[in-house]
């Protein structure tokens, strides 16, 4: 349970934050690293949290998400999506927008 | 795992979808698929790929390591083609 707080917080505290494999400066996996990418891309600032350093992690944040797999990209604590939605809605030319938002409020 | 078998999952969750499965890698645990449906119609897409995880259930995270998704609705598979 405290575990799910945590995983909740960090969603509610950061305005964008990234639930991956590895860190942003190392990515372990190439979703992973996709999302990183295309975040830095637009130059936005973004916490990253690294499921491998706790199994656990991905368990409860599956359980919170209902979203099975990683990365996992939360933008005003909302899920944005995995690794093809970020780079559909980039291709889409509609990610900055929804980045963008949060950091206007 | 067979893409056939995926394919099979995601047609029996998601009834009358148009369903495309390609083993990506030849290693059967890595995969890109396409599925089309009407039932996307309105839904976000992360509401759409929750379906399609749904429909898949927890071979996601066993037999399957990676499941690149494609989803569109009857009109968005229109627009992306025209």
């Amino acid at each position: 349970m405290e575990l799910t707080e945590k995983i909740k917080s960090d969603i509610s505290d950061n305005s964008i934050i990234l639930f991956m494999k590895g860190t942003k400066d190392m990515p372990m996996c190439g979703f992973s690293n996709q999302v990183v990418q295309i975040l830095n891309h637009y130059g936005v600032d973004f916490k990253d949290v690294n499921i491998l350093e706790d199994p656990m992690i991905r368990i409860k944040l599956s359980e919170h998400s209902g979203w099975p797999t990683i990365p996992q990209l939360f933008v005003k604590g909302k899920l944005v999506g995995g690794a093809d939605i970020a780079m559909e809605l980039h291709e889409r030319g509609e990610l900055l927008d929804i980045l963008d938002t949060s950091e206007n409020e | 795992m067979e893409p056939d078998v995926i394919k099979t999952l995601i047609e029996a969750g998601i009834p009358q979808a148009k369903v495309e499965v390609v083993d990506t890698t030849g290693t059967k645990d890595h995969f890109s698929a396409i599925v089309i449906s009407d039932l996307f119609e309105g839904l976000s897409l992360v509401e759409q790929h929750q379906t399609v995880y749904k429909a898949v259930g927890n071979h996601l995270t066993k037999e399957i390591h990676a499941l690149q998704l494609n989803t569109y609705s009857l009109a968005q598979w229109a627009q992306h083609n025209s």
